[in-house]
């Protein structure tokens, strides 16, 4: 008896905090009333909330042209590095180079025109993957035919080592066996 | 079946040798420039060094390629850290001034370096007799596909790039690069001079 009396003083205590709480939410009926939100408060908080979009909106900009730039300067070449990219390469002509990207692709060049320009400037070269064409196939092709090849070469000998001996007095295993 | 072996290990073998033959020839720092016989890039770049007289320009003044149109340029990018620049420094000097009141503009053209350290060290190699020009952000560097320096540039009267010069510079080099220039007419694009025996033709990395 005792302990549903408690039980249901917890539940009551509970219900009134819970109504506690909602009551300021409630609208007033006086707008001059504590509380109240004024037509210049709106106007502020709308004017906060734009804010806060346009903000958001730019944040996200800068972040795709900084993945956008990221990517195409992990494409080009470092000039006076050994095989590093823009990105990768802390020299400060590699950086300036990534300067130049990001501009361009600011200015809204596509990261293809963008590599062109490179390219006009510094041959093919600048390029880290070659254009799958001509020449440069081999590039391409050597590595895959060297994978098939060599498989190929293994699966032969394997064979051939595990291939039981064949003799003319003991054809087969299992024939003596029977 | 030996012979038969050897020879399907000669298809695979030799091919790849040959390839790896063919690399070792090469200069992997020799890189050719696809520039020469191209326009050459624009530029407006602002004097820091102001040259001598009578070749003097002042302080601050914007240079344009666009202003030089009929005229023969020679752009020698440098910098203040670069040993090489010290030993072509006297003879450009010396063949800029020779040229002097000819149709042939001489810009040293600072690379990756502030303009403080460029007028230091012209003042500590005895003048320079050309003026040179500051490029911020190496634009101008990367647009003409710079490598490292010194590297020299040679504009026809069309405004396209006629040869690159790659390291210092020699005396006939420049001397014949430049008359050759001269000497085509303006309209016609000028066929660049092949270069003498020894001097570099084409650009290299990390110069």
């Amino acid at each position: 008896m005792r302990r549903t009396m408690f039980t249901w003083s917890l539940i009551a205590a509970a219900a009134s905090l819970a109504f506690a709480q909602n009551a300021p939410s409630a609208p007033p009926s006086d707008p001059k009333q504590a509380g109240a939100i004024s037509p210049e408060q709106i106007q502020k908080e709308g004017k906060s909330a734009a804010e806060r979009s346009a903000l958001n909106m730019r944040t996200a900009n800068d972040t795709a042209l900084e993945a956008m730039t990221t990517a195409v300067a992990s494409e080009l070449r470092c000039p006076v590095c050994q095989g590093l990219s823009l990105q990768a390469s802390p020299s400060e002509l590699a950086q300036q180079m990534r300067g130049l990207v990001k501009d361009q692709l600011a200015e809204g060049k596509s990261p293809d025109e963008v590599k062109a320009y490179f390219v006009s400037k510094y041959g093919e070269w600048i390029l880290l993957s070659p254009k799958p064409q001509g020449f440069n196939l081999l590039a391409y092709l050597l590595p895959v035919l060297l994978v098939v090849g060599g498989g190929a070469f293994i699966w032969v000998l394997v064979r051939k080592w595990s291939a039981p001996p064949v003799t003319e007095s003991n054809p087969s295993s299992t024939d003596s066996a029977v | 079946m030996n012979w038969k072996r050897a020879a399907i290990a000669s298809l695979f073998a030799i091919p790849v040798i040959l390839l790896f033959a063919w690399g070792m020839t090469k200069d992997p720092k020799d890189i050719p420039s696809p520039l020469p016989g191209r326009e050459a890039p624009t530029f407006a770049l602002d004097v820091f060094a102001p040259g001598q007289p009578p070749l003097l320009r002042n302080v601050g003044d914007t240079i344009r390629l666009a202003d030089m149109k009929g005229e023969v340029v020679v752009l020698n990018f440098w910098a203040s850290w670069c040993l090489a620049c010290r030993d072509e420094h006297s003879t450009l000097s010396e063949v800029a001034r020779s040229y002097a009141g000819k149709p042939v503009h001489f810009y040293g053209v600072l690379y990756n370096d502030a303009p403080v350290n460029g007028t230091n060290w012209i003042a500590e190699m005895g003048g320079q007799s050309y003026p040179s020009l500051n490029d911020p952000k190496a634009r101008t560097a990367i647009d003409y596909g710079l490598y490292g320096v010194p590297e020299t540039f040679f504009l026809d009267r069309n405004g396209r790039v006629a040869y690159k010069h790659t390291g210092p510079v020699p005396a006939a080099v420049i001397a014949r690069v430049v008359d050759s220039l001269m000497a085509a007419p303006a309209a016609t694009p000028a066929a660049p001079s092949p270069a003498p025996a020894g001097a570099a033709s084409q650009p290299k990395a990390g110069g």
